[in-house]
């Protein structure tokens, strides 16, 4: 959609003295100079050249705070109706820079130090070592690896998916209730899910779906092996999240011009011929946008691995987030840690970027 | 007897297929049901369950074992401990009040931030530096790629030097940057499908922009931005990532608490059982009544 372009035009003239002008100018330098040496001061005072300092770095926190509100009030004093506007951006763009510029900056600084929580020493650069453990760290790779088998999996759920909001689309009665139920598992945390799913009805003596199988004469084992494992956190991850597509697709069926459909009726297409080549086709950017989120989702996963498997066995089902939380968690190893974690961050952006320039290539290509 | 009026053939074949096609959606969709439900209703009943019941295999309420309130009492929520003063129960309501205090406010703030962005960048044009605004719409949705791993340890370092470790204040903060391009992405659209002569007639009338926006689009976006609310609600509730790295006694929040418990607990899954269900219980009831506004914050944006 465009969002180029002068939608909301706005005429006004702005009579905006020079002093205003200058006030508003010195507000921002003011209170960003008072930041700047309440930090050179606290750094000070951490590093020991100043006796008298703050306990945190919270005051230098504040004076940031004040900067950023001085910066939001001068665009109004120095620009008048055009900083006006400005205003509806600048605070969001301001947080997020603030919460995610500066903490990536940081966090590529200490990939490249030897620091360790449990050891004494701050941080100290170690140069290439996190890079060359990286690479001979067969655990780090195998949940790479791990993160592509549950990516694939995401085209399971979306036929799934696809099939719930085709079957909600339907002539149906109590259809309200079926989309709450359906919807149901979104809502639950996945925190509680690996404890009701995985802790509890999977449990291998008592869970009732261990009965179920042993009913059936088979010997449930649900953890032990890696490829159920990781079988087993897939579904449980594709039972919170299933709605979640599911939703975005019957979206997109409801949205669907009704005369194109009725007219294939017309023409004699059987309910198959009909999906096959109206609805599928005409859903495919629905369809996408669905995928794509789901999978940028996906890219997350940890919470149920973290607490139903920790990874196990072997670090079969150990996805690249759970991994580097344990080594947070466990091992205190920070800066190996968030090498791996920026590796993660840089491959994940170059995957994207190319999922996304080929979808639009390929939608873009005449049917 | 003999009809009179009696079908065709053919008709009668169609009739047949049109039941056969009804009994098979509805089969599939009270499996589908069942399936979603199944593990809603096993945690309710065994949150009931003693320890016979659970090593039995009891599944039926009434039917097959009588539900005694052993798990809630060991979070002191049974009507025996109600009254009483309880440890237990203190603890859980104070991660109980922790989540809903953190999830409300950031949803709130992320709101606010968001619908400001999504207004101005579905209205006005802005230019910083080389950045124009499909570029600045493309830098708040592109932090939705961001994984948390990246950002836990730079975070983790920073709290602490600001005291802000262990204190909802940071949750927050964190929470609504991780919402964020949601809400953003859900209010840009609603605003653009807001006719934009609504807003040209307020200003002819006497209104600035940020008048008129307040005014009159607001108004208008409110069912969307309660359905952003919702959405951020429901991640910020469920978040457990950040959570268990940067808290550890004061700002807790439930799924923590619950995954503290999970290892712990053996096979006294009564108390597990009921403190999951007092986990998933407001959402539940969330998703039951406000259906309607979860379904249009998801389905927004994938229609365009």
């Amino acid at each position: 959609m465009n969002t180029e372009g002068d939608l909301l035009h706005t005429v006004t003239a702005d009579n905006i003295s020079e002093s205003r002008k200058k006030l508003g100018k010195l507000m921002v330098w003011g209170t960003a100079l008072l930041c700047g040496a309440l930090a050179l001061w606290q750094m000070a005072h951490e590093t020991g050249r100043l006796a008298n300092g703050f306990e945190t770095w919270r005051p230098v926190l504040y004076a940031y705070m004040l900067w950023a509100t001085a910066l939001c009030v001068a665009q109004v004093m120095v620009n008048g109706e055009k900083g006006k506007r400005t205003l509806f951006v600048l605070p969001a763009a301001l947080f997020v820079i603030s919460l995610v510029v500066f903490p990536l900056i940081f966090a590529l600084y200490i990939s490249f130090t030897d620091w360790n929580l449990a050891s004494a020493a701050g941080p100290q650069p170690n140069g290439w070592d996190n890079v060359v453990e990286m690479w001979n760290d067969g655990f780090y790779w195998n949940a790479l690896k791990n993160m592509v088998y549950y990516v694939l999996g995401v085209s399971v759920e979306y036929v799934i998916a696809f099939g719930l909001a085709l079957l909600l689309n339907a002539q149906i009665r109590a259809r309200k209730f079926f989309r709450v139920v359906f919807l149901l598992p979104l809502m639950l945390s996945p925190v509680a899910v690996s404890w009701m799913i995985g802790k509890s009805m999977l449990e291998v003596r008592f869970g009732p779906i261990s009965r179920l199988i042993r009913e059936l004469g088979m010997e449930p084992s649900f953890f032990g092996t890696p490829e159920i494992a990781r079988f087993m956190i897939m579904a449980m991850d594709a039972w919170t999240f299933i709605p979640f597509m599911m939703i975005m697709l019957l979206a997109g069926l409801q949205a669907l011009p009704r005369e194109v459909i009725e007219a294939s009726k017309v023409d004699g297409a059987t309910g198959w011929q009909s999906f096959k080549e109206v609805i599928f086709p005409l859903m495919l950017p629905v369809s996408v946008t669905a995928i794509v989120i789901r999978i940028i989702f996906k890219l997350k996963l940890a919470d149920i691995i973290i607490n139903v498997t920790s990874g196990g066995p072997g670090g079969a089902t150990d996805s690249v987030t759970s991994f580097i939380f344990r080594e947070y968690r466990d091992r205190s190893n920070v800066g190996y840690g968030t090498l791996l974690a920026i590796v993660y961050l840089v491959l994940i952006i170059i995957f994207v970027t190319l999922l996304l320039k080929l979808v639009s290539r390929w939608m873009e290509r005449p049917a | 007897m003999t009809a009179i009026f009696k079908d065709h053939e053919a008709d009668r074949r169609i009739r047949t297929k049109w039941w056969a096609s009804r009994i098979a959606i509805y089969a599939a969709l009270l499996t589908w049901a069942a399936i979603c439900l199944f593990p809603i209703f096993w945690t309710i009943t065994t949150s009931f369950k003693l320890a016979p019941d659970v090593m039995k295999g009891n599944l039926v309420p009434w039917w097959d074992f009588t539900p005694k309130w052993k798990g809630w009492e060991s979070l002191g929520l049974s009507p025996r401990l109600i009254g009483e003063v309880s440890t237990v129960r203190e603890e859980f309501l104070k991660r109980f009040w922790n989540s809903t205090i953190v999830a409300l406010s950031a949803s709130a703030l992320a709101v606010v931030l968001g619908s400001l962005a999504a207004y101005g960048l579905s209205r006005f044009n802005y230019r910083f530096g080389f950045m124009r605004n499909s570029d600045i719409s493309f830098f708040f949705l592109s932090q939705m790629i961001l994984p948390p791993v990246v950002l836990a340890l730079p975070f983790l370092v920073l709290y602490k030097s600001l005291g802000l470790l262990d204190s909802r204040i940071g949750l927050i903060l964190l929470y609504t940057l991780m919402v964020l391009p949601i809400v953003i992405w859900i209010m840009r659209d609603q605003f653009q499908g807001i006719p934009i002569e609504l807003e040209e007639a307020a200003l002819v009338d006497g209104l600035g922009i940020w008048g008129a926006f307040i005014q009159i689009v607001l108004p208008i976006a409110l069912p969307g931005m309660v359905a952003a609310f919702i959405l951020s609600l429901v991640l910020c509730w469920n978040e457990y990532f950040f959570a268990a790295l940067l808290t550890a006694t004061d700002a807790k929040t439930l799924p923590v608490m619950v995954a503290s418990q999970t290892g712990s607990q053996g096979i006294n899954w009564w108390s597990m059982a009921a403190l999951s269900s007092a986990a998933i219980l407001p959402l539940v009831i969330v998703a039951i009544f406000l259906e309607k506004y979860i379904i249009k914050g998801m389905a927004a944006g994938a229609v365009k």
